[in-house]
């Protein structure tokens, strides 16, 4: 049967601060790493399609990477938001993906899946964080 | 893909299986939350999607 665990039975905390830091790194740069890492891996299999698949899905929408340009600052802050999917965010830029297709009419919701896809992952990078910390 | 609702489902499916995940630990209880969320998406879109369809654009 199963049963919900609190967070003393779980696996201990990696509270040290060099290992926090690396867990939030694999985080951000490949999507349910850090779960896979520190042993949930369901949960990390479910992130790295899920989200990944939402990206490429922004892309193929005709979705904009946006650039950070302080001068337009809700395109600096869709900047900020794409940065935060890591590896599949930096090989779209080194790949010329991601330029966007303003004539397609998919071009706004492949730009909302791409937003979202990295602010999704930020909340992924938290979750980690937490339970690095033994807080989950 | 140029269907509204097909995209609002798609996206829908995606973000509320990432929520389900993230908040819940259990299959059984993620799948409960996920689809609770999945249709509370769509409901809610489409019944805003025809309160504004009087308003002029």
């Amino acid at each position: 049967m199963a049963t919900k665990s609190t967070a003393a039975e779980r696996a201990p905390a990696a509270a040290e601060p060099g290992t926090l830091v690396l867990v939030c790194v694999a985080a951000w740069a490949v999507p349910g790493a850090a779960h896979w890492w520190l042993g949930r891996r369901q949960k990390g299999i479910v992130f790295l399609i899920a989200l990944t698949a939402m990206f490429a899905i922004g892309l193929s929408f005709g979705g904009q990477l946006f650039a950070f340009e302080l001068r337009e600052p809700l395109g600096a802050l869709a900047a900020v938001a794409d940065i935060g999917l890591g590896v599949p965010w930096i090989l779209a830029k080194v790949m010329g993906y991601g330029a966007g297709h303003v004539t397609a009419v998919t071009h706004e919701a492949g730009n909302t899946f791409l937003i979202v896809a990295g602010l999704l992952n930020s909340l992924v990078i938290l979750d980690a964080f937490d339970i690095a910390m033994g807080r989950k | 893909m140029t269907s509204h609702l097909l995209i609002l489902a798609l996206f829908s499916l995606v973000v509320s299986t990432v929520f389900a995940v993230l908040m819940r630990d259990e299959p059984r209880e993620q799948l409960k939350a996920g689809g609770w969320m999945f249709a509370a998406f769509v409901v809610t879109a489409v019944a805003l999607g025809w309160l504004m369809y009087p308003l002029p654009l």
